[in-house]
């Protein structure tokens, strides 16, 4: 209860605040619509529930939202081209696509870099350098460059969900494989074990919580990855064409809906991480 | 029979800006089989740099030194020793057997031969009971007797020992050196010990080993002649004394009695 109420309490102020602003931004345009209508002197509590129910509203009341999402999910067949559901598993399986493959080149490139220093000096410039490269404008080229070649659909998009995040696990894992103490390596050393045993028995486990914290960083930005490559093909769908069009049309409805699936999407697959991790944790005897 | 441990002219010169540190200079030392030597002298006289070298971590700059008649780095890859470092140093992720599991896994013994052996070091450390725990629900005293038990899980004839129970309150301390002295009578073992504290090196030694700083040497060596068994009240008999008093002066003869804890 002692956490319940809190929570509920910061929901319900959200609320309040989205509806007060919606009232204000819808406020101009429906006045517009009053007027050609000759409605003079509507009640503020109508007016209000106007401003709530308007088909392209610049900001959408959250019931709006909430039964646009119920009736693109719920109420429709999960291969009608108009479905959320569908569009979110489009988006979904080019996230953990794009995820498994990043966090598998972030560990790989992890480990050539710190069992090689020549790997460290020439591969870590070019890491980094790769990130500050907007990724709006690499998505279209990869997009458009693989399409070329025939490869489109999941491919293509979880390639940038990929190039996306593979760097904080690359970041993450070369601090996490390089965290064991001299004393830890030193032990290894007088029992005469070699790289492989070294590797597996210190040097893995000693950064398996560096693994999971970037872990979570991944699977965020690789949904974001997914995303931000659906713009580049509307034919092929998933939530980032959804936003497209709805932009397109005006149907703010529509671009919040597939917000809040974006966003809620995250929120789980985050979850989903930190569970692997207080699993593993809990098999490895970290003080809970 | 060869020594297991035999220095001679042994250097070692730690580069560094600002001049260069001489932390072995010239050591003449030869540690037979069943010796249990301490090494005492004051902080930065080079202590754990010399255990560090028989035991290949460090490299020596001048001098030669053979442990079983080979090369260090041969004797480490024949797993001639086991070492027990300042800090306990046991794995977080383990559990205390796994942690003594853990070289016995490196080397290849089976999972029967596992399970003897930590059953047999972990009585002998009197841990029995805690196998499933891990390092952190045990108290320092009994992660350092898990780091112990850990290093003669193995059953390498020579015992290289760092101060390993420097952060132990006084009672512990003497009940762990008791037992130290009869697993070391049980087992025959070679044991290099090095410690800060007098007493403690006069009641576990057959030899004693004053070492000096700046530079890092050797300015005695005591054989004590102690007898075998020996009861903590030995602590107060005039032999004893007599011992003690003969490392206190070679400690004050290296000008830094002052700095002994
Ligand atoms: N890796 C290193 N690099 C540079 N200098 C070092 C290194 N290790 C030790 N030294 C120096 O060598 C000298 C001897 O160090 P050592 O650790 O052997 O002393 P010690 O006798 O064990 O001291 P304590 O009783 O405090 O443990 C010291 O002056 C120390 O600063
Ligand atoms: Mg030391």
């Amino acid at each position: 209860m002692n956490r319940v109420i809190p929570i509920l309490t910061i929901l319900l102020a959200i609320f309040v605040f989205w509806y007060a602003a919606a009232i204000w931004m819808n406020a101009p345009w429906q006045s517009i619509l009053n007027g050609r209508a000759n409605l003079t002197n509507v009640p503020f509590l109508e007016f209000a529930q106007q401003t709530w129910a308007q088909d392209k509203p610049i900001l959408p009341a959250p019931h709006q939202v909430f039964s646009e999402i119920w009736n693109a999910t719920m109420g429709l067949e999960f291969t009608s081209r108009r479905s959320l559901a569908l569009h979110a598993w489009i988006t979904l399986s080019a996230t953990l696509l794009g995820f498994v493959l990043g966090t598998g080149l972030g560990v790989i490139l992890a480990v050539a870099i710190i069992h090689n220093d020549a790997a460290d000096r020439s591969l870590m410039p070019w890491i980094i350098a790769s990130q500050t490269i907007p990724i709006l404008a690499i998505a279209p080229m990869v997009v458009v460059g693989l399409g070329a070649i025939g490869l489109t659909g999941l491919v293509p998009k979880s390639l940038i969900s990929m190039y996306l995040s593979f760097f904080p696990v690359v970041v993450g894992m070369v601090k996490g494989l390089r965290s064991p103490e001299a004393i830890q390596l030193d032990l290894m050393r007088t029992y005469d074990a070699n790289p492989w045993q070294v590797f597996w028995k210190l040097r893995w486990p000693a950064a398996l919580p560096m693994l999971f914290a970037s872990m979570k960083v991944g699977i965020a930005i690789s949904l974001i990855g997914a995303v931000v490559a659906e713009l580049s093909n509307a034919a092929g769908g998933g939530l980032g064409v959804r936003l497209l069009t709805g932009s397109y049309n005006g149907q703010t409805i529509q671009i919040w809906a597939a917000l809040f699936i974006a966003a809620g999407l995250a929120a789980v697959l985050v979850a989903i991480v930190g569970a692997a991790e207080k699993f593993v944790n809990a098999r490895n005897g970290v003080r809970a | 029979m060869t020594p297991v441990v035999q220095a001679q002219n042994l250097g070692l010169t730690f580069p560094a800006g600002d001049g260069d540190i001489v932390a072995l200079s010239d050591v003449n030392l030869t540690i037979e089989k069943g010796d249990f030597v301490s090494f005492i002298g004051p902080s930065g006289c080079g202590k754990t740099t010399f255990l560090r070298t028989i035991a290949d971590l460090e490299q020596p700059t001048s001098g030669t030194l053979r442990i079983n008649g080979q090369t260090p780095e041969n004797a480490r890859k024949d797993r001639a020793y086991g070492y027990v470092f300042q800090a306990p140093a046991l794995y977080p992720w383990r559990t205390i057997e796994k942690n003594i599991a853990l070289p016995l896994e490196i080397m290849g013994h089976s999972q029967a031969q596992q399970a003897e052996r930590i059953k047999r070091t972990m009585d002998l450390v009197n841990l029995s009971g805690f196998e499933k725990k891990y390092p952190w629900q045990l108290s320092g005293g009994m992660q350092q007797r898990a780091s112990i038990a850990r290093a003669l899980a193995f059953d390498a004839d020579l015992l290289l020992m760092d101060e390993p129970f420097g952060a132990l309150d006084e009672i512990v301390r003497d009940h762990l050196n008791s037992e130290l002295l009869k697993l070391w009578d049980r087992t025959k073992k070679t044991i290099c010990f090095v410690t800060h504290s007098i007493p403690e090196a006069v009641y576990l030694s057959t030899k004693i080993v004053v070492m000096s700083p700046r530079p890092g040497r050797v300015t005695d060596v005591i054989e004590s002649n102690l007898p075998r068994e020996r009861p903590l009240d030995i602590r107060e008999t005039p032999e004893f004394l007599a011992i003690a008093a003969r490392v206190r002066d070679g400690l004050r003869a290296g000008h830094s009695y002052e700095e002994v804890v």
